[in-house]
């Protein structure tokens, strides 16, 4: 199941807007709230529910670890550097970890993203998100699907 | 300008009754909109049946004393300095047009209510307020706007576009705005020249727009927003945490922490 936001938390701050991968969590135009816009796309990979200052995101977990009728939170700490999981099982049964966000240096390894350049306006209109294609560590042009392959009606 | 009470000087072409009037209806209107808001919505509902599951899960019975304590400490720190927003300017920014905009519906309804018939004398400090109060609302609530949205900031959308999501911030600046410039030309002594009728006209219909437009707005915010972080204390205190884990008892090993980013990465 996708991330969904909790209204009463969110405060529209943008972090899940921000390190979204699939650029499918974005502002509610009524009432500037995060909101996932495509569902369909989203791969549950968690980056939203953690980055989420508010703890305001949720997902169901992956079936493999925890079955349905589960709960599944995260609270991440950036100034002790952890992420804590919570998983309640429909039986009652909780499981508690504690993990580090990175074992690696800030800012060695991983992009400092605050001091890269800002993205002119062709870049954010486009279809590409940040820092494709050389994020994605190739200089080749990405590959498309033309649009005359989806069924009019079915798929836009 | 600062120490004259608009509403004084209106009293010498609308009777204050008028004007009392017109601001009860404006209470009506928020009171009415926010509770078409809540049976359209069905927010509250979802919330206290969210609340209820919650405690289902609580590791502790809070007493009447603890649940004064944490509810006083909510009130004072978390909704008195919106702590929700975090350190920065989206919270300086709301601060100042949040205290603004009390300030100047105090001092409003005060004036109305109390002093504004030519035989009154208002004191000082409410129309001192009552200025402040706006010019608060004004800086707040265009810094914001011009600056600190999080779809022009976050989304990179452009500062020009205008959503629903505006209709209440534009609403509250345009009220304390047309409000300034109207008690600004009324302390030129014009007398019957247009111009300080033309923003009367202006703030009387921004007025209109801000408590009669709170179904479409995000008005109702100020009301959900305290609840929703006192909802949230008592999850904390209770042990229930909506679920959450509690707070990581981090060894060394984990290392430093890092730093969060403002999210303008698009």
């Amino acid at each position: 199941m996708p991330t969904f936001v909790y209204m009463t938390r969110c405060d529209g701050c943008g972090h899940c807007v921000d390190i979204c991968p699939s650029d499918i969590m974005h502002i509610d135009e009524t009432i500037r709230r995060a909101v996932n816009i495509e569902p369909n796309f989203c791969w549950e990979c968690y980056s939203c529910v953690k980055a989420c200052p508010n703890h305001a995101i949720d997902v169901r977990g992956y079936a493999d670890f925890a079955p349905m009728g589960h709960s599944v939170r995260v609270r991440r700490e950036e100034e002790k550097g952890t992420i804590s999981w919570k998983i309640k099982f429909r039986n009652g049964k909780e499981k508690n970890f504690v993990s580090p966000i990175t074992t690696k240096p800030w800012g060695k390894f991983i992009p400092k993203l605050a001091e890269g350049e800002k993205p002119n306006r062709g870049e954010i209109n486009s279809q590409k998100l940040y820092n494709e294609p050389e994020g994605l560590n190739t200089k080749k042009e990405l590959p498309t699907v033309n649009k005359d392959v989806f069924k009019k009606g079915v798929y836009y | 300008m600062f120490y004259n009470n608009p509403f004084s000087i209106l009293s010498e072409t609308v009777p204050a009754i008028a004007m009392q009037s017109f601001l009860i209806v404006m209470i009506a209107l928020v009171v009415l909109g926010t509770l078409v808001d809540i049976i359209h919505k069905k927010n509250v509902k979802y919330f206290f049946e969210n609340a209820k599951k919650a405690k289902k899960s609580a590791t502790k019975v809070l007493g009447a004393g603890e649940r004064v304590s944490v509810i006083a400490k909510t009130v004072v720190y978390d909704i008195g300095t919106t702590s929700e927003l975090g350190a920065g300017k989206r919270r300086v920014a709301h601060l100042l047009g949040m205290y603004g905009t009390i300030l100047f519906w105090i001092a409003s309804a005060v004036m109305i209510f109390c002093y504004s018939s030519l035989t009154s004398s208002t004191p000082l400090a409410w129309p001192i307020i009552w200025h402040v109060g706006a010019i608060m609302t004004v800086l707040g609530g265009s810094w914001f706007w011009f600056f600190l949205r999080v779809d022009v900031y976050s989304e990179a959308q452009p500062w020009y576009r205008i959503i629903r999501a505006d209709l209440f911030v534009l609403a509250l600046i345009a009220t304390s705005l047309f409000g300034l410039i109207w008690s600004y030309l009324q302390s030129l002594n014009l007398y019957d020249r247009w111009d300080d009728k033309v923003f009367l006209v202006l703030y009387v219909v921004s007025n209109l727009v801000l408590f009669g437009g709170v179904y479409w707005s995000k008005f109702a915010h100020m009301f959900y927003k305290p609840g929703a972080a006192i909802q949230k204390n008592l999850a904390e205190a209770d042990g229930s945490r909506d679920n959450l884990p509690p707070e990581a008892d981090a060894p060394e090993k984990f290392g430093l922490g890092i730093k969060r980013e403002a999210p303008k990465h698009y």
